[in-house]
């Protein structure tokens, strides 16, 4: 009996291992509001090892990712792209990153989509 | 805002020392059923770590003291946050978000569009602009623009002339999708035989262009975009009538059969039937014509395979006769049938008879494209375009015959993916082209067959701010050509904000069609001269030359609207041309250039919306535009130097019911042109050196009563200037001095024309 509980253990533990994938599907929220944050956001993406294409959508705040699950994971994307002043919802950015974003890029303050005043 | 609920699903199974949470996330149903989500977020909130789930929706996280809040979101669901205190089990099904909030972005389009990023300098003229004047075809579509010029070809047909920096239209690359259209027998007219009303965008490339499409282009490409069956109005009627007797009717008819299969069916006639005069010389001013023209298409996409075609068929009959008034064909036919039409002495026989001349074209041309995105990687897609087309000109210029026809058949195979990510692009294919041709000029036979086949390969790179650049190469085999490679390089640099700075370099090599480009030599008393060498296109070698380009574009707002600003640089170099020499004005030659021959542009162009609806645009060029002919290094003829060009277009604020007024108006001022030397002829067929400079202004104003209904009016040439002798030699048509070819400014004077739009 003590075996069959352990082999199943083991068989769980087994499917819960990740299939590595070379083109994964990503798709989360990032804070930001025109066209140069969306510059902005794929381009520190893109500069994750093992990202191949991002896609930020302005409406939505969508980043849509492929990526290299062997080379890179959700979390170092994040990571790269709270560094260049872009919230997501569990890691926010510094305060000196958010400085650093252009002053019509300030989301926090104004969410909206003012591409077209400047 | 956003709905959360805690939920704490214990579930004690078994007591490991793994500091694990793990579980499954699943789509909420009310069967309760496993249904996996892939790609669902969990995370640990506020910290770094987190993960997603897997094509079984399982995940595993490390369990972090310090946090007990865990985070599981997915695109299209609300997102949860569940407490967790230990190492568990989590079994939780999330909500789908149905309503997910609409967002309608609205963004004023411009009518034109310059692009700030590609490394191309593009410029897209959608439907917007093309209704600013009643553009029958294509070549009357650039009258608003100015990085196209449009010239008279003839004293006879009227036909309007596109040239780009300096060079005529069979130097550009003219398709239609992205496959070439305007080429061959069709280089003289066929830029009319696309209705306006089917044109739904125009992509003009300044400079080499890319390579995907060909070899063939040298000072720019003209891409158009046509109607889709799929967006186009379900029905729309176009009517337009004008002063001198041109009559159009322009029908869509588009239906959506399924959600993937749509069709529509255009078709065009234009006629005129009036003899329109107006300058007295006892000729033509316009031709009598009667087309019609007939396109079926098919559009079939599938998002959900990534597969996309689309499908051509288009037939077209178009008739043309010119000439004095009182010609009449069918006699002058019998005529010529009975006699021997090349006898030299036939023609003072008939001086009594009137001049004339027919062109009867008959053209089919078929096309299909296939398109295949990856569904699962959209940056990656297969491409195949076949088209295949029969090109038929039976036409005389009163003792002149010329006959051509033209069979081709083009593909294209193309591969577009990436390099690592997005930011390295390349696009590789091969084509494979045959044309052959069936040309009779009088009684010398011409016929030939050319076939190629190439390879390409382009790679373009951006950082998605400061730079992009695109460098493709293609390798051709040519029977007539021989082997060849066609590089293109094109860079595009941001230096500050708002401005694109950019460069090109690349080589176009194509031959030359002698008589199809300069058709309208054959209405003059020239003698046709080749001076052959040991090249294989008519005795002549292949035109070959590079061209360089610089651009500078710089967005800015003044008085809180925007506005842009363009100055260009271009230059065409010759490492050999087909110099067309009419410096006699006995002959025409054509010959291998001997010595050097290029064209500058320079260009400078202001957008501004200088009143509110009120655009303005000017533009200022400058061309110089240098052959060695035989006798000497002249300026090309009929070329003015220093051009001018203004359009204001305004628009009353849109209505509910999307009524409007819509004015414009358009100022084309050309300064003086160099005329072909006449020095030889006697006195009173001699012409000056220089033409005298001259403006021309164009207006229209349109009223759209509702989305379905709009009429407009318009005028043209409303200076009534007219060039006073287009033709020379207007007293003997059949005798040594005849000569409609040196036209440099209108022939119809002050004309107006009105209009109407119907659509459903």
């Amino acid at each position: 009996m003590k075996k069959i509980i352990v082999a199943f253990v083991f068989a769980l533990t087994a499917i819960t291992t990740f299939a590595q994938e070379k083109n994964k599907k990503l798709t989360f929220e990032v804070d930001g509001k025109c066209e140069m944050c969306k510059m902005r956001i794929e381009k520190a993406a893109l500069n994750c090892k093992g990202v191949k294409y991002a896609k930020w959508d302005i409406p939505s705040h969508q980043l849509s990712l492929i990526v290299d699950e062997r080379k890179t994971d959700p979390m170092k994307i994040k990571t790269a792209i709270i560094a260049v002043g872009h919230d997501t919802k569990e890691l926010k950015a510094t305060n000196e990153a958010y400085d650093n974003v252009h002053p019509c890029c300030k989301y926090r303050e104004d969410n909206s989509d003012d591409s077209e005043q400047h | 805002m956003r709905n959360l609920f805690i939920l704490v699903l214990m579930v004690p199974l078994f007591c490991t020392s793994q500091d694990k949470v793990e579980g499954m996330i699943m789509e909420a149903n009310t069967a309760k059923k496993h249904i996996a989500l892939e790609g669902a977020n969990v995370y640990w909130l506020h910290s770094q770590t987190g993960t997603v789930t897997n094509a079984e929706g399982l995940f595993s996280i490390p369990y972090l003291k310090e946090y007990n809040k865990l985070v599981i979101s997915y695109v299209g669901f609300k997102s949860d946050t569940l407490l967790i205190n230990a190492p568990k089990k989590v079994h939780h099904f999330l909500q789908p978000s149905n309503n997910l909030d609409e967002v309608v972005v609205q963004q004023k389009k411009d009518a034109v569009q310059k692009t700030f990023f590609s490394a191309q300098n593009v410029i897209t003229v959608n439907s917007a602009e093309l209704l600013k004047a009643a553009c029958c075809n294509l070549s009357e579509s650039f009258e608003t623009n100015p990085a196209i010029d449009v010239n008279f070809s003839d004293a006879l047909t009227g036909t309007k002339q596109i040239q780009m920096l300096g060079l005529t239209s069979p130097y550009l690359l003219i398709t239609q999708e992205n496959i070439p259209m305007v080429r061959g027998a069709s280089q003289a007219y066929g830029s009319t035989f696309t209705p306006g009303t089917w044109v739904e965008s125009i992509q003009i490339t300044k400079g080499a262009g890319s390579v995907v499409n060909g070899y063939e282009s040298i000072s720019g490409q003209i891409n158009t975009e046509l109607v889709k069956p799929l967006t186009d109005n379900s029905i729309f009627i176009n009517g337009y009538a004008n002063k001198n007797g041109r009559l159009e009717l322009n029908t869509h008819f588009n239906k959506k059969l399924s959600n993937k299969l749509s069709s529509g069916l255009y078709i065009h006639v234009n006629r005129r039937d009036q003899k329109e005069d107006g300058n007295k010389d006892g000729f033509l001013d316009a031709p009598l014509a009667n087309q019609l023209n007939v396109m079926n298409r098919w559009q079939y996409q599938n998002p959900e395979t990534g597969w996309v075609s689309f499908f051509n068929v288009r037939f077209l009959n178009d008739e043309k006769q010119v000439g004095q008034t009182s010609f009449n064909p069918v006699e002058w036919l019998q005529l010529r049938s009975t006699a021997n039409v090349n006898n030299a002495e036939l023609s003072v026989l008939n001086e009594t008879q009137a001049w004339g001349s027919e062109i009867d074209t008959r053209r089919f041309d078929t096309s299909v494209k296939l398109g295949y995105v990856f569904p699962e990687l959209p940056f990656q897609s297969f491409g195949f375009q076949a088209s295949y087309s029969i090109h038929k000109q039976d036409s005389y210029f009163g003792f002149n015959t010329y006959n051509i026809n033209h069979e081709s058949i083009y593909s294209n195979l193309l591969f577009n993916s990436i390099i690592n990510d997005t930011r390295n692009n390349f696009k590789t294919g091969i084509t494979f082209a045959y044309d052959g041709y069936n040309e009779m000029v009088n009684t010398v036979d011409y016929s030939r067959a050319d076939a190629s086949a190439g390879a390409f390969f382009e790679y373009s790179y951006t950082n998605l701010e400061k730079l992009s650049l695109t460098a493709g190469l293609r390798v051709d085999t040519h029977n007539r050509l021989g082997n060849f490679i066609t590089p293109r390089v094109h860079v595009r640099y941001t230096p500050w904000e708002k401005a694109s700075l950019r460069g090109s370099v690349g080589r176009g090599k194509r031959a030359a069609n002698i008589f199809a480009e300069n058709q309208q030599f054959f209405a003059s008393a020239r003698q046709i001269n080749i001076q052959e060498s040991s090249g294989n296109i008519y005795g002549l070698d292949a035109e070959d030359a590079w061209n360089y380009g610089v651009s500078f574009l710089q967005g800015f707002n003044w008085l809180d609207r925007k506005g842009n600003i363009t100055v260009d640089f271009y230059k065409t170099n010759f490492k050999n041309q087909i110099v067309v020499d009419w410096e006699n004005p006995r002959e025409i030659s054509f010959y291998n250039l001997d010595g050097k021959s290029y064209a500058n542009s320079f260009q400078l162009e202001v957008n501004h919306e200088i009143l509110k609806n009120l655009e303005f645009r000017t533009a200022y060029k400058y061309y110089d535009v240098t052959t060695d002919y035989k006798s000497g290094s002249l300026q090309k003829p009929l070329q003015a130097q220093h051009r001018f060009f203004v359009n204001l277009g305004y628009k009353t604020s849109l209505k509910e019911n999307g009524s409007q007024w819509r004015m414009d108006y358009t100022l084309h001022t050309l300064g003086k042109q160099r005329l072909p030397n006449t020095s030889s002829n006697p006195i009173a067929y001699q012409l000056n050196e220089y033409s005298a400079p001259y403006s021309l202004m164009n207006a229209q104003i349109t009223k759209v009563f509702s989305n379905q209904f709009e009429i407009y009016l318009g005028g043209e040439n409303l200076t009534n200037y007219k060039q006073n002798n287009p033709i020379l030699g207007v007293d003997n048509p059949f005798g040594a001095n005849f000569d409609t070819s040196i036209v440099y400014a209108p022939i119809m004077g002050r004309m107006f024309y009105g209009g109407f739009r119907f659509k459903l």
